[in-house]
């Protein structure tokens, strides 16, 4: 870990052994493509050695590099398709006057499980987890995905966690959103 | 004391997934989620994205690393190296 902080050599060339088959297994998954699967490795690998003065000794590094390489592979997904960013703002419900949700749809008629067991829908999770803000992703990432505290989650990123649990919570009901927008038909 | 609209239930929503309120406010969410099919349909699929962001891309951490990682791979990481 000093040595990778110091830009060794030696420490590189052994973070890059151990972690990319990881990596690219990750990368793999999200873009089901070798070449920018690949692409998105290389891209994670040098995202955390600009950061890695920021990385926090006292979570694992394993962990750390996993959100980044999740995150260099969502990117990589939405880049390719062209797709763009949500606003967290416009996927939030909404309400009538008198508190009651607009436009309720019933719930999904599949379980996750059965979601996800058709590669297509699994990719449409991808793409929709890709189309949150930065922000948002990196907190579902740790929160939802790693399973980290809030208490670490808001250390890993900087801010407080009560700033953790507004994000999340947005970045939830707009992933909900974006989800049933694909599963419910109008 | 008033009832709990949707809009309120739904604001504080994380909180009961999360199991972080008063026993007394989850049981004021309990009371409103009896009644009213539209946030018991809202709280389930609130559950099930979680279920599906961590499903489609959770890391097995007991998983083997997979093994055939190209070499070249590695020598075009090792090659783009920040200047340290």
């Amino acid at each position: 870990m000093v040595g990778l902080r110091k830009g060794d050599h030696d420490a590189f060339d052994s973070f890059v052994r151990l972690f990319a088959p990881r990596a690219m297994r990750i990368a793999r998954r999200v873009l089901q493509n070798e070449a920018d699967a690949a692409d998105a490795v290389q891209d994670a690998f040098i995202s955390a050695m600009s950061s890695i003065r920021q990385f926090r000794a006292d979570c694992q590094l394993a962990t750390w590099f996993q959100r980044v390489v999740t995150n260099a592979a969502l990117m990589k997904l939405r880049s390719k398709l062209r797709k763009d960013i949500r606003s967290i703002d416009e996927l939030a419900p909404a309400f009538y006057a008198d508190g009651h949700r607009i436009g309720p749809k019933p719930a999904w008629a599949q379980t996750p499980d059965e979601i996800l067991e058709r590669s297509e829908r699994c990719r449409m999770v991808h793409e929709r987890i890709s189309q949150l803000p930065e922000d948002s992703r990196n907190v579902v990432l740790l929160r939802d995905i790693q399973q980290e505290s809030t208490a670490e989650t808001a250390r890993q990123l900087g801010v407080s966690e009560s700033v953790v649990k507004t994000r999340l919570h947005r970045a939830r009901q707009a992933l909900r959103s974006m989800i049933e927008e694909e599963l419910v038909v109008a | 004391m008033p009832e709990l609209s949707c809009q309120e239930l739904i604001r504080f929503l994380d909180d009961y997934v999360d199991d972080t309120q008063p026993a007394e406010l989850r049981a004021e969410f309990e009371r409103h989620l009896e009644i009213c099919p539209d946030c018991v349909d809202y709280l389930k699929t609130y559950r099930d994205t979680i279920s599906l962001a961590r499903g489609a891309c959770a890391e097995d951490p007991s998983a083997p690393p997979p093994d055939d990682i190209p070499d070249e791979l590695i020598q075009i990481i090792l090659r783009s190296r920040p200047a340290g």
